[in-house]
């Protein structure tokens, strides 16, 4: 069973972000960079339906810039075995652009599923699964707590509000990851040094066939990114008086925020 | 004239509240645009719930309950008649799901996740939270139909006020073969509400000390009409399923009251919640970083403060 896993390369969940002097970056000097997390389960997944099914691929594809490698050297010393590098500023082109990308990409690999993340962290869109699913006419199934692939077809939990769907649908499809899929693996020692052997396919946006106009033309441009306002923080009272301590909190929730 | 074209979910003729939302945000996109505001449903029964919010049309697809290639084909029908400037979706697992496969098959872009909307020299612009609400960026969304998804409670639901039933336009469209088939439902945790479209959220941290605690949490949800949030140290612990997370790599949220006991506060939690429009914090260690989002902080022990909110909670509600 062969795989490809897209991901994305990105601040790491507990860093402070910073704008950049432009005002519609973050500046990413200082930050440190993972692989987003959501695409770890991705990556996670398709390694065991590889192992499951006694052999095949996995290949990891990104787009980005030079610093993206690292995720792809994450993700070949966790168990992949191929890895796809189309270069390019993917933060200059929306999701839709990215999505057209990794479907060219993709379909220069050998393939029974497509993973990703549900959602790339910190630019949090969760569009580009569904647009890849659309632009390679693949059956997609999103926010996937449990997977069973065989004989063709895929059983997967889908997450909605307060339930769970079962759903069935023939490969080739994709599926994006939701956190509760599996429990990732570390890197292994072994991994790390075999994945150093493996070299990684690097391409252009324009090795894919396609051109810059339609991938950096941002239907979506971002026009300005700016940090909240810093709250200074409220009333704070004693709580030594559990009864009192309730009182307060609802009087405060009846008075200032009307509910009840 | 082109206007607004609203996506909406229903059960029974009664359109659901991001729908609602959708709507009413809608109406005024609709207005600075100078078109009219349509909707798009799978049911019939939904056009005097969509008309009292101000649709003017109802588009109706027959494509039975979702799935997400039938949608797809019925929505994209849809927009081909109704020709809209701007295509909305509430965001629901539905929503967000359908939204960015229409988006791919129109070649339009999709500002998803939207805070904030408006109709500018043509263009629409939304704001929407990045980096899990560490900050926010300003998109501008060009071509046409210009896409968006709303954030659960970020709009208010407001009736038009003597809107007529919407016209009735019904759509046709090929399904083709949608592929996905819908197997079973699970509800794991009946009658449990989801945090995605709660008014209030009770949420719980390490401070509860072990899974059978949440009980603590739940009460007071259950009391309150509101619903169980919980801390990634919690759902990574196994004390509580992941669907209750709030942060990061869980849920956004911002209802209108966010209650965290024992609640420290790490940065992807406060990302989570922090533009919640009331926070109460219930905390031992005054120090904790919950404190500085905290509209109320209560330093205390939240096993004493707790039950006695519970209390006090449903004597006001009984009267």
């Amino acid at each position: 069973m062969n795989s490809v896993v897209c991901i994305s390369h990105v601040p790491d969940t507990e860093s402070r972000i910073k704008i950049a002097a432009d005002g519609r970056k973050v500046d990413e000097a200082g930050l440190k960079f993972i692989v987003s997390p959501y695409d770890e389960f991705a990556l996670e997944e398709a390694i065991r339906v590889k192992e499951k099914s006694g052999g095949g691929d996995v290949t990891v594809v990104t787009f980005g810039p030079d610093r993206a490698q690292q995720a792809l050297r994450e993700a070949l010393a966790r168990g992949a075995t191929k890895a796809l590098h189309v270069k390019g500023e993917a933060s200059d082109a929306d999701s839709l652009g990215i999505a057209k990308v990794l479907a060219a990409a993709i379909k220069t690999v050998p393939h029974d599923l497509v993973f990703l993340g549900k959602q790339g962290v910190g630019t949090d869109n969760a569009l580009v699964g569904p647009m890849v699913a659309e632009l390679l006419g693949y059956p997609q199934v999103n926010v996937v707590t449990k997977l069973e692939v065989a004989d063709g077809k895929l059983t997967a939990h889908r997450e909605i509000e307060g339930a769970e769907e079962i759903l069935e649908t023939p490969t080739p499809a994709v599926v994006t990851a939701q956190k509760g899929l599996n429990e990732p693996r570390y890197a292994s020692l072994k991994g790390i040094m075999a994945a150093k052997k493996i070299a990684i396919d690097t391409k252009s946006v324009a090795d894919l066939g396609l051109n810059d106009s339609d991938i950096f033309n941002q239907r979506v441009a971002t026009v300005a990114l700016e940090l909240p306002a810093e709250k200074s923080g409220g009333k704070k009272i004693d709580g030594a008086d559990a009864a009192a301590a309730a009182r307060a909190i609802l009087q405060y929730i009846k008075d200032e925020a009307k509910a009840l | 004239m082109p206007g607004v074209l609203v996506f909406t979910e229903s059960s029974n003729g009664k359109l659901k509240k991001a729908s609602r939302e959708a709507l009413s945000i809608g109406r005024t996109l609709a207005n600075a645009a100078g078109g009219d505001l349509v909707a798009f449903a799978t049911d019939a029964a939904a056009a005097e719930d969509a008309g009292r919010y101000g649709a003017k049309k109802l588009y109706v697809a027959n494509a039975g309950a979702y799935s997400t290639e039938s949608h797809t084909a019925a929505l994209a029908a849809a927009v081909k008649e109704a020709n809209p400037a701007i295509l909305l979706f509430g965001g629901t697992s539905n929503g967000r799901d359908l939204a960015p496969r229409v988006a791919a098959r129109l070649d339009a872009g999709v500002a998803s996740d939207v805070d904030r909307l408006e109709w500018i020299d043509g263009k629409l612009r939304a704001r929407r939270p990045v980096y899990s609400g560490k900050a926010f960026a300003t998109v501008e969304v060009s071509g046409t139909p210009a896409i968006a998804t709303t954030r659960p409670n970020a709009f208010p639901a407001e009736e038009a006020g003597g809107g007529a039933a919407a016209e009735v336009v019904n759509v046709s469209f090929d399904a083709g073969d949608a592929r996905v088939k819908l197997v079973d439902t699970h509800t794991p945790e009946a009658g449990e509400m989801s945090l995605a479209e709660a008014d209030i959220i009770v949420s719980g941290g390490r401070g509860l000390k072990e899974a059978t605690n949440f009980s603590y949490i739940r009460d007071l949800a259950h009391a309150i009409g509101g619903a169980v949030g919980a801390s990634r140290a919690t759902v990574d612990a196994g004390w509580i399923d992941h669907q209750h997370q709030v942060g990061q790599t869980g849920r956004v949220v911002s209802p209108n009251v966010y209650i965290a006991a024992g609640v420290s506060g790490a940065i992807q939690h406060l990302a989570g919640m922090s533009s919640s429009k009331h926070i109460v914090a219930i905390n031992k260690d005054p120090e904790a970083p919950i404190f500085r989002v905290a509209d109320l902080g209560v330093v205390g022990d939240l096993f004493q403060i707790l039950p006695a909110l519970t209390e006090e909670v449903k004597k006001a509600k009984a009267h």
